[in-house]
């Protein structure tokens, strides 16, 4: 977790950084505000893995702490681990499933009705509430198969 | 490179001395750094040719190709040709030791057996090495572009002051302080006359889409944007008429938005004024409905009327001719 | 979507190697639907990855064929090949269709799709449902730009930047236009869905061992460019959501009709402003084309390695510079808008020229891997090379216009036509059909033709040199783009047939594709496991990979797991301080390995435990 959250807390100080030199350079709003957001981006995720990261290692200090050979828990972060560290569950796939394909059709049918009147957005509504149903069903039963 | 940098003013066609130092000194640490993950002892007889060649543009000075760019006839088009040759330089030895690079590769290392070469994975000096140079390249590419942007951009009190309105498809010039407005009937190449040797500001602005106004005789742009009047200077060297056009794309006619700028001597300038000073009436142009009408008709052909321009009179008649606008 | 994506749970218990997966594979594959339900109803990556390089490519030779048109129509000043109209439409479409719907999605949607899970030895993408959503909306948003051609007024004629105010409805009433917004949408939310699904999957679904440092190169620029997609896409989202607001709910956030008067300043209260619209769509614009070159870097720079038998020469270098080119791609974006007169040129010049550094990084890279290699030609490698050389000249060209000064006289001409034409065909067709020819084995467990893959290639090359290059030569002389006819007294036709010679020898190429696919199809030639004696995850598994990819995994002990396995003896060697990096998995026996010739790893089954996979809910 460790590189995942540094990679993302620097893309946050990255664009605060660049953010910062922008508007005092220009003082023009449009760009500055799209600069935080991307800063905001990296923050957001950035801190969130960070959280996890500490959870798992129980660092003494933040980045610049003795960190300790081994980086991270997860074996996918162990530069030694064997296969057989990741066995178990690693997730649960769905398998098949019709909904995504409704779903999308639902979407792209609502958009057209932006250009081709009102009366394809009820078209478009119901098909995307049937495939919400839908999925949330499948994924209460546990998939199609 | 320890070129002195020519301060002479503005004007003074093709200076040697600064061409000389815009276009050696980026050239030279391109060709100093060059990188060669293997050092090979014919790296120094290639550096020795380089150095040569890059002495020799030197020497040359003033005689650098435009590389295929319009010559410019103004002091700003100079400035930004000098850059320009510069970075083409550089760029064109960049590009021939990446090529050189690419190409021994590619043809000295063809397999020639089953053996498995050397795993090498980092040289960590080598890898600092193209990082830096590049760094320091492009820092001394920047230097120039600067100093450069500053004198393409830079306002100098105008001796005349034309405002530029580009609309769907054409150009209105208007003198602010002769009180003479050209206007491009649609599809008609109006004409700019301004004289030679005077800084010329272009007060430019669009009435309708973005436009660019584009001599490429001047080498340079801009847009004309609505609601945004953008200001440059253009301080033509020598006389004659030069063939300009709209750049950015603004719609079915885009490509037959051109108007043409004639730089003329003071004193036929003068005349020029004169002439025009009192002319017939302004015509309006109803751009809407021709606008309208050109995506009506898919016509390709759109064959130009008889009057190449309209010439106006007063500031007041063109504001009230253009109401229509 | 309702997945749980869980820690690998401690103690699941070890398996007998080659049993469980299979078995869950095979159940699943049996029940599965087949026909078309199976490729409507699927979340497996591999089959959605299928289907998105399928539509892309086939909406690439759409675009490819508009491109002709355009072509076609510059062989005469008075370009009466086709309508004026029909023109606009066809370079705003040509470009579209390129940069949002195959460029895009043919790389992140489609191979990154299909080989980014099994780089980094995944089952499946962290999201399947919302991957195949994904795939659907991208299909909508590809119908729905095309629908354009069809409806009264025909297709959007805006340019694919569709500059405000020439995007609303005073200048372009049309519902092409329409189309053109509610597509992008559509395609914008597609993309949005796979960037965090690949950032997802690269974050959670790494197979034991394979740590951030030892992921694929292809895999780091995925992960970066699905970083890209989450900063940029949003912008234009909301940017097309502005537009349409002026064009249909009477907003003026853009336009500024009847706000100002010619003579007078704008009335700022009641003014839109146009460049607020260059300013949003450039900050997805510029991002776009890294997003659009990142996943061809990482092609190439897979292929290097593999047909040089080298580890990828500075392999972090290749890593921070690929970082850097995306943080230093998000802060250039008014590099478009030099002319425009509004913008800080030094900002903006300084950072376009600094990506420079991270890009020569790259290229010296792939030189070093290269170098004292042992270089073998086929198809993928040529094309490779191709882009090396494209790139080379797209790149030189873009360090000029990233100065303000030469900017103003090449912009919006030709110049700029040629630079992005050769930085993009450069990535995408080189690269990607590189990597199209690249990874076709593993995808369908037949080669493709190496023959048709060398007429492909030299047509190809020999043609975009011929296209591109006299456009540089139009550019300096000052013929804008965009333009459907030019002045007959500049002498720039013979510059034109020139370039349109080439397009059509690009054209022609591109046949050579289509034949091959069929001869593939038609008189398979069976690919093996690992054709290219190739070092990357996925070239363990079989061709085409089992449903959930893997059976057994091999132990994870440098970048390139395959190669280790196969070459226990060749080690990668850390040139700088001459130590030798961890000999990979002598932890566990080896199969004999070492003997050079890309044997099938998939006998040597004995390497590591498997993976056990969840069961499938």
């Amino acid at each position: 977790m460790k590189i995942e959250s540094t990679f993302l807390i620097g893309v946050g100080i990255f664009f605060g950084c660049v953010a910062l030199i922008y508007w005092f350079l220009s003082y023009e709003d449009g760009g500055f505000t799209m600069l935080l957001g991307t800063c905001a981006l990296g923050f957001l995720p950035g801190s969130y893995y960070f959280y996890w990261h500490r959870r798992f290692r129980g660092h003494k200090y933040f980045f610049w702490g003795k960190t300790e050979r081994v980086v991270g828990t997860r074996p996918e972060d162990l530069p030694d681990a064997t296969i057989a560290d990741g066995a178990g569950v690693i997730s649960s796939f769905p398998g098949s499933s019709v909904w995504p394909f409704t779903l999308g059709m639902g979407a792209f049918v609502l958009l057209l009705s932006f250009v081709f009147g009102v009366w394809l957005a009820m078209i478009g509504g119901a098909i995307i509430l049937s495939a919400l149903v839908g999925v949330t069903a499948e994924s209460r039963r546990g998939g199609t198969h | 490179m320890s070129q002195p940098v020519d301060q002479s003013p503005a004007g003074t066609p093709l200076s040697t001395n600064r061409d000389a130092a815009v276009a050696g000194s980026p050239a030279a640490p391109a060709a100093a750094g060059e990188p060669a993950p293997a050092p090979r002892p014919r790296r120094s007889r290639w550096l020795g040719a380089a150095v040569l060649a890059v002495g020799g543009l030197l020497l040359a000075g003033c005689q650098i190709p435009t590389f295929s760019a319009t010559k410019p006839t103004t002091t700003q088009g100079q400035d930004a040709i000098k850059l320009w040759q510069g970075f083409f330089i550089a760029g064109a030895i960049v590009f021939v030791i990446v090529f050189c690079l690419i190409a021994w590769a590619v043809f000295r290392y063809r397999r020639r057996s089953d053996a498995i070469p050397q795993q090498t994975q980092y040289h960590t000096i080598l890898e600092i090495v193209y990082t830096a140079v590049p760094v320091v390249i492009v820092l001394v590419l920047f230097a120039f572009t600067f100093v450069t942007e500053n004198n393409v951009d830079a306002l100098p009190a105008p001796r005349l002051t034309v405002t530029v309105t580009g609309f769907q498809w054409g150009w209105r010039f208007h003198y602010t302080t002769k009180n003479v407005t050209v206007i491009g009937v649609e599809l008609q190449d109006p004409q700019m006359v301004i004289p030679v040797h005077e800084a010329v500001r272009i007060n430019l602005q669009s009435h309708d889409v973005i436009h660019g106004f584009y001599v490429p005789a001047f080498d340079f742009s801009r847009y004309a944007q609505p609601g945004i009047i953008n200001k440059f200077t253009i301080t033509p060297q020598s006389t004659g008429t030069y063939h300009g056009q709209c750049t950015q794309y603004c719609g079915l006619y885009h490509s037959l938005m051109r108007f043409r700028v004639k730089v003329v001597s003071a004193t036929q300038f003068a005349a020029w004024v004169s002439t025009h000073h009192s002319s017939g009436p302004q015509k309006s142009v109803p751009t809407v409905e021709r606008r309208a009408l050109g995506k009506s008709t898919p016509s390709s052909t759109a064959t130009p009327n008889s009057n190449a321009s309209t010439h106006t009179s007063t500031a007041a008649t063109y504001q009230t001719g253009s109401t229509g606008l | 979507m309702t997945d749980v994506i869980a820690p690998p749970a401690a103690g699941g218990g070890s398996l007998i190697p080659g049993m469980g997966t299979e078995h869950v594979a095979h159940a699943h594959e049996d029940h599965g639907p087949t026909g078309l339900m199976k490729w409507i109803t699927t979340t497996d990556h591999k089959v959605i990855g299928l289907s998105y390089m399928i539509t892309a490519v086939a909406l690439f030779y759409i675009a490819g064929l508009l491109a002709l048109g355009i072509r076609v129509q510059l062989t005469t000043p008075a370009g009466t090949f086709i309508s004026f109209q029909q023109f606009n439409q066809l370079f705003t479409m040509h470009g579209s269709i390129m940069m949002y719907l195959f460029a895009g999605p043919f790389a992140f949607g489609g191979l990154a799709n299909y080989v980014v899970p099994l780089q980094i030895g995944a089952p499946d993408m962290a999201f399947p449902r919302l991957n195949a959503l994904s795939y659907w909306l991208f299909l909508g948003g590809a119908t729905t730009m095309l629908m354009g051609f069809f409806v009264g007024g025909g297709a959007a004629d805006f340019g694919w930047v569709a500059y405000a105010p020439l995007s609303t409805t005073t200048y372009t009433p049309g519902p092409g236009e329409d189309l053109w917004i509610m597509a992008l949408v559509l395609t914008g939310f597609s993309a949005i869905f796979t960037g965090v699904n690949l950032v997802a999957t690269i974050f959670y679904l790494r197979a034991p061992g394979m740590t951030m440092f030892r992921m694929p190169i292809f895999t780091w620029n995925m992960l970066v460019t699905g970083i890209l997609i989450l900063i940029a896409f949003p912008v234009l989202t909301a940017a097309l959501v502005m537009l349409f607001a002026d064009r249909h709910f009477g907003t003026m956030i853009y336009s500024v009709t009847g706000c100002h008067t010619v003579t007078g300043t704008p009335d700022a209260h009641a003014c839109g402003s146009a460049v607020l619209w260059q300013n949003l769509f450039w900050f997805f614009g510029h991002p776009e084309v890294y997003i659009l070159a990142l996943p061809y870097f990482g092609i190439v720079t897979e292929i290097f390695p593999v047909f040089s038998r080298k580890p990828v020469f500075g392999y972090k270098g290749m890593v921070f510079a690929t970082m850097s080119i995306a943080a230093l791609s998000t802060g250039v974006w008014a590099h478009h808008m030099f002319t425009t007169g509004t913008v800080l040129l030094p900002f903006f010049s300084l950072m376009s020229l600094l990506i420079a550094v991270p890009t020569g990084i790259k290229f010296f890279n792939w030189i070093g891997t290269m170098w004292r290699g042992q270089l073998v030609y086929k198809t993928p490698m040529l094309m490779a090379i191709g882009f090396l050389f494209a790139f080379l000249m797209g790149g030189v060209t873009g360090v000029m216009l990233a100065a303000p000064p030469i900017d103003f006289f090449v912009h919006t001409t030709y110049f700029v036509v040629a630079h992005f034409h050769q930085v993009l065909f450069g990535t995408a067709v080189f690269g990607g059909f590189a990597g199209l020819y690249y990874w076709y084995p593993k995808m369908f467990g037949r080669m493709l033709n190496d023959r048709l893959g060398k007429w492909h290639f030299w047509l190809l090359f020999v043609g975009f040199w011929l296209t591109y290059m006299p456009q540089y030569i139009l550019g300096l002389h000052g013929m804008p783009r965009r333009v459907a006819s030019y002045p007959s007294n500049l002498g720039w036709q013979s510059w034109n047939i020139a370039s349109t010679i080439g397009a059509f020898m690009i054209a022609a190429s591109f046949m050579f594709l289509l034949a091959n696919f069929w001869m593939s199809w038609r008189y398979p030639v069976p690919a093996g496991d690992n054709p290219w004696d190739a070092h990357t995850l996925e070239w363990f598994t079989t061709s085409p990979p089992p449903h959930h990819n893997y059976t057994h995994l091999p132990t994870i002990r440098s970048e390139r797991p395959t190669w280790d396995y196969n070459h226990p003896q060749s080690p990668n060697i850390r040139h700088g301080s001459g130590r030798t990096r961890a000999a990979p998995g002598h932890s566990n026996g080896h199969g004999p390995g070492g003997s050079g010739n890309g044997a099938a790893p998939g006998h040597g089954n004995g390497s590591g435990m498997e993976r056990r996979e969840g069961p499938v809910s």
